[in-house]
């Protein structure tokens, strides 16, 4: 299922906190089975796309096609049920989407809200917590009183419990530490590449969008300014560094190797590509 | 939520905006008073045209003091009814059984009306130029002598200021909130009586839940930056009297006194 | 120089807890080092900044700040030496206005205002601020707001400031914002600087690292010492410094760098000698 842009643009109505990060006139495509990364300071508009991508919000002008879904200006808003089943959002902080009394009955809330008989739902529930890696006994468990990586965790099963085709992921590892980010980031890959998840990410780490996407979108000021491959976009430092939006650690060390003398085809991406590239340039390279 | 004109600020640096927060709150609460004081058309006349006179020396447009009308509109119109229909006396242009429209019905329907829209056109002056928070302070400054009883007036302002300061905060959350439960699959706002407040729940919880941690944050930081509570505290935030507000206090007195000559 | 922070012994359980958060906690930090203080979620970390300055009681050992050791007597006066911005950039904004939120804290300790026009301004000036003096906190970015929290400590004019995760919620231009400006402050006004973190930037720039892992010290070093453990670190609540995760691709390709920690332009340095000996 792909999501396509047609020159859409969308205005926040005046004198709301939100005016002026609007969108400008995008067009795109999001492929299905793609991972697509969106890049962005804050306030470029990657929040205000995000909610185009399940039709939270409807664009001023333009239409935004979601699989065979075309949404206007003037769709109204009934029936977008269907659509919302497909696409799952995990917003920034998802933990503070929980309410139920039991981890299970969270999670099964949205696949009940899309008509999944509750049993059903619970059987999902179960499996979903096994595949976001949380243990058995934490379904009859009140969310609240699991850790904060505990509850996204549960979050993020509630959200894949509705089984969508795209999963749209908001910064999903802000306030982690280190060793739960990387977790959750391979969780994220594995479910895109094992089960053909669509995945589209916000992030401001470089590396992630390095290590996992197969597209960047680069928004400022509400328009989208570059689209291409990590490696098309990361080509360009310079462009990078005047929006504000840095590099790969690999990319930048690769910059400063290349300072001394070092040189590369291409900018590499990631450390092991870095070290491939480095081999025969240290005189290690009849050794791989 | 854009509708809501009573409660909002418009910021601006005409002279109504520039007079002391507890002169426009105790000028605001003594207008309304002395509106009951009008009792015929001359008098309604004078209450009219002061009124305007500040509307206009507020520089605020009068669309949004009309705006502020249109949520009470109902209310207004059954009340001024229920004068037209049932204040007897003058001579009776019509009736049908116990119900008349007479002479006195009429003018009283329009004096009631003359009140209505000019307490709202008052109250609406007082918040669309002053800021919440210098309304707190107000408030703070005119209960200051019940502290002398042992109101704690200095922690309840300080209440105030926090929820003040967190209202959009708050607000912010909500829109998140709700935004992450419609794409779980909730709609909000439709349905039956039932659905709909089936549907608040995922929007409550979340949001209490939220509000409970704010609180905890919020205690610990005002602790760590030494809030011991009580009076012995300095204000960084003083309000202080000018020439305007003489001049203010002198203008209410004039026109008390006008009215006075002029109603019946 | 005297010490900013001296710990013995300290032990805290919160109630209801099976086992203690803090336990036989001992470490001294000298008057104007910077130090990092990391372990993974749960390790007791925040606990320990709010044993410093008594928002949580000590069940047992010591803690003495700036001289003082902490009692209930002495709580409000070791309050007034150490400032903490914690991680909620909303959570921790108590005035309505940018300047009132400043003043909070002078205002708590009674300052006479004249005094505190000047200490507020001088504030906002020192975390370049005083053109938002009168904004409202709906209105300023995360950064803006932990600038606003720093400036609420400067005007108190501590000894030591402790960062409580103060940059794990901002994007990444606001945590190097932050970042280079506690390193300004901290030469301007010899601050001791405590910062709990999982940054691995905002670690390296420490005079020394604490390594907190279940209630414990495990280990006090330079970043380079405690870096050495590289792999291993993503478990101690860091991530894995950049060089390192090079070094380990290089040496899957048999490549072998030399021991110890390098740092970026050490290993620039290594990579660059290998290549001229080719």
């Amino acid at each position: 299922m792909d999501i396509t842009f047609d020159h859409v643009s969308f205005t926040y109505q005046a004198g709301t906190p939100f005016a002026g990060d609007g969108l400008k006139d995008i067009s795109t495509t999001i492929k299905g089975g793609d991972y697509t990364a969106i890049i962005g300071h804050t306030g470029s508009g990657k929040s205000t796309l995000l909610q185009h991508l399940n039709a939270l919000l409807k664009p001023t002008s333009g239409t935004v096609t979601i699989g065979d879904r075309e949404i206007t200006p003037e769709t109204n808003n009934k029936n977008l049920k269907p659509l919302r089943q497909k696409v799952g959002m995990v917003f920034q902080f998802a933990e503070n989407q929980l309410f139920e009394q039991t981890v299970e009955r969270d999670i099964a809330f949205g696949p009940m809200n899309f008509g999944v008989p509750e049993k059903d739902a619970k059987a999902l529930a179960a499996q979903m917590v096994k595949l976001v890696g949380l243990p058995d006994d934490i379904l009859q468990q009140s969310p609240f009183d699991l850790s904060g990586g505990q509850m996204r965790r549960v979050a993020i099963a509630g959200v894949l419990a509705m089984q969508p085709e795209i999963l749209v992921l908001d910064e999903p590892t802000a306030g982690l530490d280190p060793a739960g980010r990387l977790e959750m980031m391979t969780m994220f890959k594995k479910l895109h590449d094992e089960q053909g998840l669509t995945i589209v990410l916000v992030t401001h780490q470089m590396d992630d969008v390095a290590d996992y996407a197969d597209r960047v979108l680069v928004m400022e000021h509400g328009a989208l300014v570059r689209q291409g491959t990590p490696r098309e976009i990361f080509a360009d430092p310079d462009w990078l560094r005047q929006k504000q939006l840095g590099l790969p650690k690999t990319t930048a060390f690769a910059e400063r190797l290349q300072k001394l003398g070092f040189t590369f085809d291409q900018m590499p991406l990631t450390a092991s590509e870095l070290a491939d590239d480095l081999m025969p340039q240290i005189g290690g390279g009849d050794r791989g | 939520m854009d509708k809501l004109i009573l409660g909002r600020y418009i910021p601006g640096d005409s002279m109504v905006h520039r007079l002391d927060p507890r002169t426009k709150l105790m000028a605001s609460f003594y207008y309304i008073a002395i509106i009951f004081l009008a009792n015929n058309w001359q008098s309604y006349l004078l209450m009219f045209v002061a009124t305007m006179v500040m509307i206009m020396l507020s520089k605020v447009k009068l669309s949004f003091f009309l705006r502020g009308v249109r949520p009470m509109i109902w209310l207004i119109m059954f009340t001024v009814a229920l004068q037209i229909f049932f204040t007897k006396g003058g001579h009776t242009y019509w009736s049908w059984g116990w119900l008349a429209i007479t002479q006195f019905g009429l003018t009283n329907g329009a004096f009631i009306f003359m009140r209505f829209v000019l307490i709202i056109f008052i109250s609406t002056l007082l918040t669309l130029t002053t800021q919440p928070l210098s309304l707190a302070d107000a408030v703070e400054s005119l209960l200051k002598p019940l502290r002398v009883i042992h109101v704690p007036v200095t922690e309840l302002a300080l209440v105030l200021q926090i929820a003040l300061r967190f209202v959009p905060t708050l607000m912010d959350q909500t829109t998140k909130i709700m935004n992450a439960q419609r794409a779980r699959g909730v709609d909000f706002g439709t349905g039956n009586l039932f659905q709909q407040m089936k549907a608040v729940v995922p929007l409550l919880i979340p949001l209490f839940v939220d509000s409970f941690g704010i609180a905890e944050d919020l205690a610990t930081a005002m602790d760590a930056r030494g809030y011991q509570g009580g009076d012995n505290r300095t204000k960084y935030r003083v309000l202080q009297y000018h020439r305007s507000d003489a001049t203010a206090a002198i203008v209410m007195v004039a026109l008390t006194g006008l009215l006075v000559f002029l109603r019946a | 120089m005297a010490n900013a922070i001296d710990i013995s012994h300290l032990k805290y359980s919160y109630p209801e807890a099976t086992k203690p958060a803090l336990n036989d906690v001992s470490f001294v930090v000298p008057a104007g080092e910077w130090w990092a203080i990391i372990g993974h979620n749960g390790s007791g970390k925040s606990t320990l900044a709010k044993n410093i300055n008594g928002l949580l009681a000590p069940e047992s050992g010591s803690v003495t700040v700036a001289g003082m050791p902490l009692t209930e007597q002495t709580v409000w006066d070791i309050r007034a030496k150490v400032g903490i911005v914690f991680q909620n950039p909303d959570n921790q904004f108590v005035g309505a206005t940018v300047a009132d939120d400043v003043a909070f804290g002078l205002e708590n300790r009674a300052v006479p205002r004249d005094e505190m026009l000047t200490r507020v301004h001088d504030a906002l000036v020192a975390v370049n601020m005083q053109d938002f003096a009168t904004r409202e906190p709906a209105r300023l970015s995360g950064g803006q707001k932990q600038r606003v929290a720093i400036a609420g400590i400067v005007a108190q004019r501590p000894d030591i400031i402790i960062l409580d995760e103060a940059t794990s919620m901002l994007d990444p231009a606001g945590r190097l914002e932050i970042i280079d400006l506690i390193k300004q402050l901290r030469q301007q006004q010899s601050l001791t600087v405590l910062s709990i973190t999982h940054d691995i930037d905002e670690a390296a720039g420490a005079d020394h690292v604490l390594l907190l892992d279940d209630g414990q010290v495990k280990e006090i070093g330079t970043p380079a010492e405690i870096f050495q453990h590289g792999e291993a670190l993503l478990q101690l609540g860091l991530d894995v410094p950049y060089p390192e995760k090079l070094k380990n691709a290089l040496a899957k390709r048999g490549v072998h760098m030399p021991a110890g920690y390098l740092d970026e332009e050490g290993l620039a340095k290594a990579l660059w000698t290998l290549h001229s000996t080719m």
